[in-house]
Parts: structure tokens; sequence; C-alpha cells
């Protein structure tokens, strides 16, 4: 997400970066530019406008001007000031004294409400919370079904009822959950529009009568300039606790994520990064402005590693490392480590550097790593073990039994070749411990 | 008639979004400064047209303020309306579209294919487009070509009952491929006048989900040589710049005959119709204006410029 923002912005900030001085007319002349990618990228009119005054002001302080490095230093202006754009801090979620705690999802027509309180149902379960869903759209076409569906598939209740308005059915569900021991109950209610006052009222209602502890506006992240104005609308109706922010796993926006919080002042709280359950992020917005200004977001990173890689795994790797000798049996466990973490492309995005770089644009092939596992997967043991055995004739038969051609046998083979020398860099280094997902050379 | 007032009511929110503020910015003000400017390019930025086209329109503005002078504040608004309309002049006629021809193609089975990004609204305009197939009297078969979203054939099976349509589908996680398949092999065996196909919302970016369209496409071209005779993106009318960017992807890589706009009940913009129009050249079809099976109306450019500009309810 925010590729193209961070591409955009790279190219402008280059141009300031690198200048040992700055004028005032550089400045506003830069900031000019990076006003129209704010546009470009759908933040809201306003808070482009106040986005860049107050940069400006900043970089026109007698410190900035007469550092070493001006360009450096307006870079950490709008790094700052993007941050506290999207809050400071990370917001967390609050839970009941007494469960159940009660979620409740609301928003537009077609924002992923439905797919969030699946995501979020899971990614409770995994907090070790008894999750139940609530199917109150008692409007759409199949809405129920569809809440319903997403209960199999991810094994957790779904509370529905025939017959009864939305607000009986919240309140009904809630019983239910104590009944059976479910200590978090996530509703899903109906997309309306925020200027149906009939739609919204129902939600206030729901509201008043069960006293959810969270309250969240689910945005889709695509939205244009109304974004702000529909999640005004719901907040004054509402007065909801957080903002979701959906399909972010898509391409050249964000500016929604910029602005709702810079309007409402409520945190933006997790962000949907795609349709599988699992790709429900909490957001942080330091790491966020990082990865916006292409600066990377390796903690990000590493945290998706300690959770993909077992300890046990790691303890192999750096094995294998000191041994200075890897093998194909490792380089593929390596590469289920990082298939592991998440899509490629996400991944990309949190490597310093690569955000804007082709690199982070180009749609990764995920079927690339299919084909690499298939490579190794035809080798025999012994191959795997000694690559030097690999002749012509056996890379043949490699290629036939995993489909691919002797040039995609050869690539791998020199990549692994490649990766090979880095690992004697390393293993040369000493102690240093390598968690072995952060120094691969892959085939993307 | 009944639509018609929708459509107006729909429209009268863009138009009252653009107009009021328009009016308002330049009340008061003898000539186009630059503060005037300024306040009409949040006006047109805030309507999610397209920055670079409301660049070229002030540009545009400018200039005519210098060569004129004085007074162009009490015609700013015919002045607007010109330059949009010259920006778009290409357009213009293009964009034109038939109605009564979109329903009565004169070709059987009349293959529309359906695509979009998620929750943009797909399955609900099949549902209007099935339905106004109906009323001029047309046979029509829904196939659910998407079988990935949870509910989603549920969906679409509530809205062929509603408009007295056939329904073919698979079960969920079925290759939509080989819905197709039998669904146009049910259009021709039962004599059906129009297939609608419904694929399931991808984002433009995942380059497999994209693929698989291109599937989808093959199988039909194998039974039909010309299916599909149309290839409908559905756009959310509050997405964003972004708006372009799925426009580009879909019509590069499936083809696109045109566009159905949707949700512009909610919103008072509609602005991106002008940057699609400008940047990609791909006629905006229908547009939807709500929930009801009736809320789908033909989009006519000339008359959206108007209503977006025009001073009086004349519509």
């Amino acid at each position: 997400m925010f590729e193209d923002l961070t591409r955009k912005l790279d190219h402008v900030l280059k141009k300031i970066k690198g200048q040992g001085k700055l004028s005032e007319k550089n400045i506003a002349d830069s900031l000019r530019e990076v006003r129209k990618v704010l546009l470009e990228a759908d933040v809201n009119y306003k808070v482009a406008k106040e986005f860049v005054k107050s940069v400006q002001e900043k970089s026109l302080g007698q410190a900035v001007l007469k550092s070493i490095t001006p360009g450096q230093q307006i870079v950490k202006i709008i790094y700052d000031e993007l941050t506290r754009l999207m809050g400071q801090s990370t917001a967390s979620l609050r839970f009941a004294n007494i469960p159940p705690t009660i979620f409740m999802a609301t928003g537009l027509q077609g924002s992923g409400k439905t797919t969030f309180v699946g995501k979020l149902a899971l990614y409770l379960r995994g907090q070790k919370h008894s999750p139940l869903m609530v199917a109150a759209d008692i409007y759409r076409p199949a809405a129920i079904d569809q809440l319903k569906t997403i209960g199999k598939q991810l094994n957790i209740p779904v509370f529905s009822e025939d017959g009864k308005n939305p607000i009986q059915i919240c309140w009904d569900s809630i019983q239910q959950a104590r009944q059976n021991g479910n200590d978090v109950v996530i509703f899903d209610t109906a997309g309306r529009l925020h200027i149906d006052e009939n739609m919204m009222k129902e939600l206030s209602e729901i509201k008043e009568k069960t006293k959810p502890h969270n309250i969240f506006f689910v945005a889709d992240g695509m939205t244009g300039q109304d974004a702000v104005k529909a999640a005004t609308e719901f907040n004054n109706w509402l007065a909801y606790d957080g903002v979701v922010l959906t399909k972010m796993d898509g391409d050249a926006r964000g500016g929604a994520a910029l602005s709702i919080k810079a309007v409402t002042g409520k945190p933006i709280m997790f962000v949907g990064m795609g349709e599988k359950f699992n790709t429900l992020e909490q957001f942080h917005p330091d790491r966020m402005a990082s990865r916006i200004l292409g600066m990377g977001d390796v903690i990000s990173l590493v945290e998706k590693a300690q959770i993909a890689v077992s300890e046990e795994e790691s303890r192999r790797m750096e094995e294998a490392i000191r041994k200075k000798r890897l093998t194909f049996d490792d380089f593929l466990q390596q590469l289920r480590q990082i298939k592991k973490m998440g899509p490629l492309e996400q991944i990309i995005g949190m490597i310093p550097g690569l955000g804007a770089s082709p690199l982070g644009k180009a749609n990764v092939d995920e079927k690339a790593l299919v084909k690499v596992e298939a490579i190794i997967q035809s080798m025999t043991r012994e191959e795997r073990r000694n690559p030097r055995l690999l002749n012509g004739n056996r890379k043949r038969r490699i290629a036939r039994g995993s489909g691919t051609t002797v040039q995609d046998v050869n690539r791998l083979i020199s990549q692994f070749n490649q990766m090979q020398k880095l690992m004697k860099r390393f293993s040369k280094g000493g102690k240093r411990s390598m968690r072995g997902v952060l120094g691969g050379n892959y085939p993307f | 008639m009944a639509l018609f007032g929708k459509l107006r009511s729909g429209l009268t929110k863009t138009r009252t979004g653009i107009l009021g503020r328009i009016k308002e910015a330049v009340t008061g003000k003898k000539t186009l400064d630059e503060e005037t400017l300024d306040a009409i390019e949040e006006i047109l930025i805030t309507s999610d047209i397209g920055v670079e086209t409301v660049m070229e329109l002030l540009e545009r503005l400018r200039k005519r303020a210098r060569i004129k002078g004085e007074d162009e504040t009490a015609e700013i608004q015919d002045i607007m309306r010109q330059e949009l309309k010259s920006v778009l002049s290409d357009q213009v006629e293009r964009s034109a579209s038939d109605e009564k021809s979109f329903f009565n193609p004169g070709v059987t089975p009349f293959v529309i294919m359906v695509v979009g990004v998620n929750g943009t609204g797909k399955t609900t305009t099949i549902g209007k487009l099935a339905h106004r197939f109906r009323k001029e009297g047309k046979s029509v078969i829904i196939a659910a070509g998407d079988t990935f979203r949870a509910g989603a054939s549920e969906q679409l099976n509530i809205w062929a009952e509603r408009s007295g349509s056939d329904f073919v589908r698979h079960q969920a996680g079925a290759d939509p491929g080989a819905v197709v398949f039998d669904a146009l092999n049910a259009a021709v065996a039962r004599r059906k006048d129009v297939l609608i196909v419904d694929t399931a919302g991808r984002l433009h970016t995942k380059v497999n989900l994209m693929e698989e369209l291109k599937k989808i496409r093959r199988v039909m071209t194998k039974l039909i040589p010309e299916a599909p005779h149309e290839t409908l993106l559905v756009l959310d009318a509050t997405t964003g710049q972004n708006s372009i960017r799925q426009a580009e992807q879909f019509r590069d890589i499936v083809g696109l005959t045109g566009i159905v706009l949707t949700k512009l009940d909610g919103t008072a913009k509609g602005g991106v119709v002008l940057t699609i129009l400008k940047e990609l050249g791909i006629p905006v079809k229908f547009i939807g204006l709500g929930e009801g099976i009736e809320d789908l109306a033909a989009f006519d450019l000339n008359t959206f410029i108007d209503a977006l500009f025009s001073e009086n309810n004349q519509t």
C-alpha cells in the first residue's frame, strides 16, 4: 500500500534531500509538489493544505536553513508531521471488566464490514478470546449467509435471528454470549449511507441499548475526498472509537488514512491487507509514516519474521551458517518462512529503500516462488545436499520433473550460489545471529 | 417517470455540491483573482475531479481572466461549462450512450461480463440490469461467476429471483471459468436473449486474479467468438483518484466497453467521471442511484455537465 504516494514523494524529496543550501523559494516549490502528490493520493484538500502550511512554517525556521543538511531536515519534518497527522501512538482496544466485550462494525455499503468482522474475530481468537459474530445486517440480500459461511470457514460461531430487528438481534446475542461463554461479541451491521437518517438512527439505537466497548467505522481505503464527510457524519451519530481502513493491499492511495484521523480525531486502529482472514494488521502511525516516505518498516518486518519463524528453525539455520554449508533444503525452508510472513508485496514495502524502488512497484509474482519450490522438490536428496552434482543431464531431468526449463533451474542455482557466498560473509562476521530471513537473495 | 425523479434527486446532490459552492466562492467578486481561483480549485478537487484535469481547467480559466479582465465572475458557470466541455470535447459524442439499443442489442445470446474491485456494487448492478432487460421483454440468464466471496451466489440468486431471470451456479470455490462455460451453454440451449456474468471482486493489482478474468474471457470466446459483447466495469463513485487506476488496469487486461458508476445517491461527487472520460476515454454507460431494482439510469455527459453547472433545476 501507499506505493504510489511513496514513489512520488520520494521523487519530490530527492530534489531537496541532496541540496546543500535551500532558499525559501526552493522549499515553497517543493512543498507545492508535495501538496499535489498528496491531493493525487486522495488526501483531503483541507488536510493537505494545512499539512503543507505547517511543514512550511517549520522548515523556514533558522535551524533548518542553517543546518548542514537542510534537505534531510525537511524530510524529518515531513515525517514528524505525517506521524502527527495519523495519530501519535498506536491505539489499543478496550476490554470490559465483566465479559462479554462488545465490538460493533459500522460503515458505508461495500466498505468491507463483514470481511472485517471475520478478520477481527480471528484476530481476537488468536489472543485467546472466544468470539461470537452477530449478523445484524438484515437488509442486504444474503448478508447473513455471508457471515455464516465465514463462521463455518473460521470455525467461529455466528448469531442470527429471523424476523427480528437489528437492535433486538444485537441485544439477544449478548445474552447468548453469556450463556455460551463467549467473552467477545462482534456486531456486523448493515452498510448505510451517512445521509440516511433512519438507518443512522438504527445504529445509535443499537449503541444505546448495548453500550459497545469498541465501535469501529470501517472505511474503504480507496475512498476519495468524500471519505472525510462520511467519517464525520458517522462520528456525529455514534462517536465511534476507531477507524478501520480496508482494501489497503491495492495501489495508489492512503489519502483516506491521512485525512480521517486529522478531521475526526479518531485513531486508525486496523488496516485490512487482503482477502484472506489473517490479513488484519494493527495500525502504527510512526511505522506507516516511514513506509510512506520510503524509509521502510523494519520493526513490522522483524515482528512478522518472529511470528513466522520458530525458535528451532532459526537455530537450525544458524547452525547451517556456522558450518558454512548451505543446502537446497535450507533454501527451501527459508522460502517457506518468507511465505508464511504474508504476501510478498507487503513484505517488500517494509524493507527500507525498496518501497519506492522499481521492486516496490513491481507486481511480485508469487508463482515464481512456487516454481522454485517445484524445482527443489524435483531434486534428489543427494543433489540438494551437494549442488555440485548438478550436471546438464540432471538439470534436464529436474526441469522436466518440475515443469520448468533448464534456464529456470540454472537461474535458481546461480541465486543459490550467491546466497552461499553471502552466508560465508555472515559466518565470517562471527557470532552475529541471523534469523535466517533477512539476508536471502530471492528470485523476486 | 419515477426513474427520472431518482436521477434528478441523485444528481441534485452532485450539482448543489459543485455549483452551490462555486457560486458562493465567486459572490461579490469582480475578477478571477488568485484567491478566487484557489477557492474554485478546492471545490473541483473535493469533487474528486482528477488533479491533472483541475490544473488544466484552472490554467484555462487563468488565461481567460487575463484576456477578459473584468466581470468574468458573472458568467463563471458559463465559462466553467464551456471549458469542461472543451476539455472533454472528444468524449461528448462518444459517451452519448444509446439506452434503447443497449437493451435491444439484436444478438442472442447477448453476453455481458461485469467486473470490478471488491464492494463496488457489481451484484446489485447485475440485478438492476437484468430487471431492465426483463422489462424490455428479454429473457435473461445470470451466471454466478463469483465463487470466492462467502454468500455471493446467494445474494445474486435473490436478484435473479426478483428480476425473474434464470440462474446458473456451481458450489463455492468452483472454477469461475466452468460456471461461465455452463451458463453460456445453457443460454444457447434455452434460447435466452441475454447472459449476464458476475465475477468476483478483485483489486486491480492482483496479477493472478486479473489473469483469471482473462481466462473467463477465453472460455467465452471459445463458445461464442464475439463474447462478451459488453464488458462493464463497476466503479464506486465515492472512490477517489484510484478509480483511474482501476479503469486503466481492467481496460488493459480484459478490455472494457463501458463503466457503471454506482452509489451516486450518497455522494456529492461524481467528478471522477470527468477524469475517466478525459484520461481514458471509456464511456460511462449507466449510473447507480440506490439499492432498489429500478435505481439505474443511462448516463449522458451533456446532461451531466449541464446538471453540474446549471443554475436552476430545469431538468
